[in-house]
């Protein structure tokens, strides 16, 4: 009896064991190899590695406002994707939730975005809002609002706006969609005692929608700001980083450390740091939403 | 297929042992396919144990000169019998990593490009990865040597007593030249009002030219200047300009500060062009591509751009009427200066064991013929002198002016990259009107001296 338990059980974990082995070396190792090179002055290509203990990390600390900046950056583009972006791809769900008509093109429109690549993206955005020829000024230009037309990636009072707009639109459709499947969840029977009981639209939307979508909310928020924090192709593709400094986020910082300046052990802390930061963001939403649920 | 027949007949603990048992070879099998592989040596190295002649592999990222370097791979195989091939992997920063990578495997080809600073370049050196060329370029008298403008050289060399440490030699040879210089639309030219044949020599002509644009609406300077290292390059031409070499290299060392008035001079040449309004607007988050789209387009009046624009040009617009001019000089003090030397250089893997055949075949390629085809279909200005008697008029233009070429891998001393940064992130500031030249001095001078600080307490 005891042997064929056991030999269950080994059975159990030799059937694991690839997913595991998998699971290491491509996740555990590459994070055990980056914590290590974080405490290491290193070019990336000489053989010989410098330790200089934590200094990397008290550098991006007290020692690079840059970074902070980059931070900054980041954290408003995010609070505009969780306000604006899911705004939108709530409601979307919501419309799209209803029997209206067209509503599995609007689905599949909706998702275009994401699914396209974000060089592409950023490219075609860029010639969009380009400030001399692009299509956006000229069409406000025919339409007799030739006063709004700006430099839209070049000036530093617009650049970080419209950034934060367009990783919105390439964004939401993710959003929509998880939103999509949380509303379909929710069962119709709810909405039909309430309606028996009189209640109106709005009323079944506050206190059995919303409630209801809590969990996919918090769970499309998390994904959200992490998401955004690590916002890096469609920036590159667009902006670059600039004006100077004015759409200039972490992974680009981490990538301008490794592939501008040879820092491979800096570039390391940097990400290292920018994790901790994230999983603490993550953290502490996931604790304040789930008490705001209970 | 007999298991899977007869799998419903049999019991249920021998079911579970064949299942383990099938388990398991799998999974031997499936780790075999995985890592067996990794422990021989690599295929080209395979086939060239077992055949008489080599292949050698050549990695690039330049998808513009793939099909003519095929074309000489091919060329070099019918007169030796040895294979050449050139891999391809762009772009050029993909390609940057890929070269990181197989450094720090062992796994380079037997030739490659570096595409980094002097300092990247010596790292790899002192790793053991490229070949001391010296004795090759010397023998008979310098014969390879003697191929070569020395500007293409000199980037490919280290000097006695470098600050890189690295032996004295040269470690790379260069397959075209570039220049990197200002370009104006002929036609637009005259729009304006001038005269084509006679663009701006001073700096203050060039400023002029701001009130011009500005009445006719027309956009002035293009350049990818989003992707920050044009923006040093000209802020380098004009520090040559206005405080000379000698100043300009001391400030690398850390000898001059950057708050030098010379230096706030520089920036504020910048300040100078944004308030004339020769530049074009949006240029700071502008990439090279978009500027060359403009300027082959004619919605720009100047360029700055560097001598591998022929090429581009041609492809976007082949009627494109233009002319190459200097950077217009700011000051009479010292001489103008552009960027400009080796353009694209091959280094020869160290380790690689086809190290003498690899070298035989950039000998090959260097010589007059082969760089003549090269550079008529690849419209670059060719390495090797005597090739620069066949080149297209506009090409020759560049080459003009060479003798006014200089670049940071020729110096000896490099400056900082966090330096090098916030002083083109500073010019940006400048331009859009953020900061002023004295404070991006000051901003830029509190970076070097950190980065001094740091390098002492190394």
């Amino acid at each position: 009896m005891n042997y064929l338990k056991l030999k269950s059980t080994f059975e159990n974990y030799l059937f694991i064991l690839p997913a595991v082995v998998i699971f290491a070396i491509f996740y555990i190792i590459p994070f055990i190899w980056v914590f290590q090179l974080s405490v290491f002055e290193w070019d990336g290509i000489s053989p010989l590695k410098t330790a200089i203990g934590l200094a990397n990390f008290k550098e991006v600390i007290t020692g690079d406002p840059i970074w902070w900046q980059s931070m900054l950056n980041a954290g408003y583009i995010t609070i505009i994707a969780l306000t604006f972006q899911n705004a939108v791809a709530f409601f979307l769900a919501l419309a799209c939730d209803r029997e209206i008509r067209f509503k599995n093109w609007f689905r599949v429109i909706f998702f275009i975005p994401p699914v396209l690549s974000e060089v592409v993206v950023g490219l075609v955005w860029q010639w969009i809002l380009d400030g001399n020829f692009g299509l956006l000024n000229g069409w406000l230009t025919k339409i007799g609002l030739a006063h709004l037309a700006k430099y839209w990636l070049s000036d530093p009072a617009t650049a970080l706006n419209t950034v934060a707009i367009i990783h919105c639109w390439k964004g939401f459709g993710w959003g929509f969609l998880i939103f999509l499947a949380g509303l379909q969840g929710i069962p119709r029977e709810l909405y039909e005692a309430a309606r028996v009981d009189g209640a109106n639209a709005f009323y079944c939307f506050k206190n059995i929608t919303i409630p209801l979508m809590i969990p996919v909310i918090v769970l499309v928020g998390i994904l959200t700001i992490l998401g955004t924090m690590q916002a890096f192709v469609l920036i590159m593709a667009m902006t670059g980083g600039g004006p100077a400094y004015h759409t200039q986020v972490p992974v680009l910082r981490i990538y301008a450390s490794m592939q501008g300046a040879s820092r491979f052990g800096y570039a390391c802390a940097q990400s290292l740091i920018f994790g901790v930061i994230l999983i603490t963001i993550s953290f502490i939403q996931y604790r304040f939403s789930g008490k705001q649920s209970r | 297929m007999v298991a899977m027949g007869t799998r419903g007949m049999i019991g249920e603990s021998t079911k579970h042992t064949f299942s383990l048992k099938s388990f398991l070879i799998y999974l031997l099998m499936a780790f075999s396919s995985f890592f067996l592989p990794g422990c021989g040596s690599n295929s080209s190295e395979v086939n060239n144990t077992n055949v008489s002649k080599p292949t050698i592999l050549v990695w690039h990222w330049m998808t513009d000169r793939q099909a003519p370097l095929a074309e000489l791979a091919k060329r070099y195989e019918e007169k030796t019998g040895i294979k050449i091939k050139f891999e391809l992997y762009a772009p050029s920063d993909a390609y940057s990593q890929k070269v990181r990578a197989a450094a720090q495997g062992n796994n380079l080809p037997d030739i490659f490009g570096i595409l980094a600073e002097k300092r990247d370049f010596a790292a790899f050196i002192k790793a053991g990865h490229i070949a001391d060329l010296t004795p090759n370029m010397n023998a008979e008298n310098g014969k390879w040597k003697n191929y070569f403008f020395a500007k293409a050289l000199a980037g490919n060399e280290f000097n006695e007593g470098n600050t890189y440490g690295v032996s004295a030699g040269i470690y790379g040879v260069p397959i075209d030249v570039t220049t990197i210089q200002m370009l104006y639309n002929k036609d637009l030219f005259r729009e304006l009002g001038l005269d084509p044949q006679k663009p701006p020599a001073t700096f203050d002509e060039f400023l002029a030219i701001g009130d011009k644009l500005k009445a006719k609406n027309m956009q002035g300077l293009v350049s990818g200047w989003g992707e920050m290292w044009m923006i040093d390059c000209l802020a380098n031409n004009y520090a040559f300009n206005i405080m000379g070499k000698d100043k300009v290299l001391a400030t690398l060392r850390g000898e001059v500060p950057y708050t030098d008035p010379d230096w706030v001079k520089v920036l504020s040449l910048f300040k100078k062009m944004q308030d004339s309004g020769v530049l074009a607007n949006g240029l700071v988050t502008m990439i090279n591509k978009t500027a060359e789209q403009l300027f082959a387009n004619g919605k720009a009046v100047f360029a700055f751009n560097g001598s591998w624009c022929v090429n581009v040009y041609k492809g976007m617009n082949p009627n494109l009427n233009y002319g190459v001019m200097l950077p217009p000089r700011a000051s009479d003090k010292y001489p103008m200066s552009i960027w400009g030397g080796a353009g694209t250089s091959f280094m020869v893997n160290d380790r690689s064991p086809r190290k003498e055949e690899a070298i035989k075949f950039l000998q090959w390629f260097t010589e007059k013929d082969q760089q003549v085809f090269f550079a008529e279909k690849t419209n670059n200005l060719p390495a090797n002198k005597e090739s620069i008697k066949n080149i297209p008029e506009i090409l020759a233009q560049f080459s003009d002016d060479i003798e006014y070429a200089t670049h940071p891998n020729t110096w000896g001393v490099s400056e900082f990259p966090p330096v090098i940064e916030a002083l083109d992130k500073g010019i940006q500031s400048i331009i859009i009107g953020e900061k002023s030249p004295e404070q991006v001095s000051q901003d830029v001078q509190k970076i070097k001296e950190r980065e001094l600080a740091k390098k002492k307490a190394k």
